[in-house]
């Protein structure tokens, strides 16, 4: 078969093309989603998450240790319960604690994990025990006011 | 009086459905005769040539000046609100999700759809289209099929090629011209798009277009009467179809994909 300079043509159009993809795919985009490091699995209740969402970052530190896999509500504890995907990487001892806070004023919400003092460390299928809800924006305003009317009541 | 008109819109409604069914049996037809081009691949590369490297400038020209538009519109609204660095997560979201594939899929119409519409349709005003039956060649396996399936893989290519061009047109105004700090412009980008939920979608929608852009523009010359007025026609036909299909699509893909 013979070869014509159409062909080198199109096989630049291609080569372009792939490399384009290939800088949206590792230059643009964050390729943790596709990251094959192991991870293993536990499980935070809190009384609220907020705005908290599956794929959210969970922090130690600052530093990104896992995400959040999945949410559900505990129709026994009426709790909603999260599951963390730990990087397998980073151990944590038993008794740590789990609270959802917000990166910014206004920006996503994230899991902080605060290392507890236990020798062991928590496993897969673990439950963190201690855990702090989202800091909720009608929640503070309400206690604000009650706060302010009752300090009105002293005064009189 | 009242009767005509109920009868006209009668028959142009049974007339839209009836080819809507036809355009379904000729793209099955196509589909299903496509297998025969594994064995002459340079139909295909033939026409990719014609259809992806010819569209390839104005794809890269169009996108390297999107992105400049979108760096410079983006650093005012946001600089506002002090968010200037979140420039290249809008700039890449912007393009990887809807710029991209959009403009991409308009210009392609334009460029390369027409082209097709009018080649076939001067094809079939020539004869050469009967021509090819008479000599027991399926036109729609010699004609359409590698033409199909050139614009499959062009499509999604360029939408590529102009989302990269954008990105890079928007770290130009944005970091050269106007100041923002580069690490956090690419940093931003990198952790707020999502490889899978914005960079693949953005690629399936693409291909999506890709495949109605093509069909529509080899269905409307393969339709025209063979006269010159209606090939002329046709190309319009086809320009004005595929838009309000790509806007259509789009916003349906959008509705799927990025709802939750």
């Amino acid at each position: 078969m013979q070869r014509k300079s159409l062909d080198v043509w199109v096989g630049l159009f291609i080569v372009i093309g792939v490399a384009a993809l290939m800088f949206l795919a590792l230059k643009a985009g964050n390729n943790s989603s596709f990251s094959l490091s192991k991870t293993y699995e536990i499980t935070a209740k809190f009384d609220n998450i907020g705005s908290l969402r599956p794929q959210a970052a969970v922090k130690a530190s600052g530093v990104v240790v896992g995400r959040v896999a999945q949410i559900a509500f505990d129709d026994k504890s009426y709790k909603a319960a999260v599951t963390l995907e730990m990087d397998s990487t980073y151990k944590f001892p038993k008794d740590s604690s789990a609270k959802i806070l917000t990166s910014g004023l206004l920006g996503e919400q994230y899991i902080g994990i605060e290392a507890g003092g236990d020798e062991k460390n928590l496993a897969a299928g673990d439950k963190i025990a201690r855990t702090q809800s989202a800091a909720v924006l009608e929640d503070l305003i309400n206690q604000f006011i009650y706060s302010k009317a009752a300090e009105g009541k002293d005064s009189n | 009086m009242g009767r005509s008109l109920l009868a006209s819109l009668g028959t142009t409604v049974r007339d839209y459905v009836e080819s809507l069914g036809y355009a379904t049996r000729t793209f099955f037809t196509m589909i299903g005769l496509s297998g025969g081009l594994l064995r002459r691949p340079r139909l295909i590369v033939e026409q990719l040539h014609f259809i992806g490297n010819y569209s390839l400038l104005i794809i890269t020209l169009s996108g390297l000046f999107v992105g400049m538009v979108l760096g410079l519109q983006g650093y005012y609204t946001l600089n506002k609100y002090g968010a200037s660095e979140s420039l290249g997560l809008l700039v890449a979201l912007g393009l990887t999700r809807e710029l991209g594939p959009v403009i991409t899929a308009l210009l392609f119409a334009g460029r390369a759809g027409t082209s097709l519409t009018a080649e076939i349709g001067l094809m079939k005003a020539g004869e050469q289209l009967s021509a090819m039956e008479m000599m027991a060649v399926n036109p729609i396996q010699r004609v359409l099929a590698p033409r199909f399936w050139a614009g499959v893989v062009a499509v999604p290519l360029l939408a590529s090629i102009f989302s990269a061009v954008g990105i890079f047109g928007g770290y130009l105004v944005g970091v050269k011209l106007i100041g923002v700090d580069a690490g956090a412009f690419w940093s931003q980008m990198q952790s707020g798009v999502d490889l899978w939920k914005d960079v693949f979608n953005g690629f399936v929608k693409s291909v999506v277009f890709g495949i109605a852009i093509t069909f529509i523009a080899l269905y409307q010359g393969y339709e025209a009467r063979p006269t010159p007025e209606d090939v002329a026609g046709a190309t319009t036909r086809s320009v004005v179809v595929s838009s309000l299909m790509i806007w259509w699509l789009d916003f349906m893909l959008t509705a799927l994909m990025f709802s939750r």
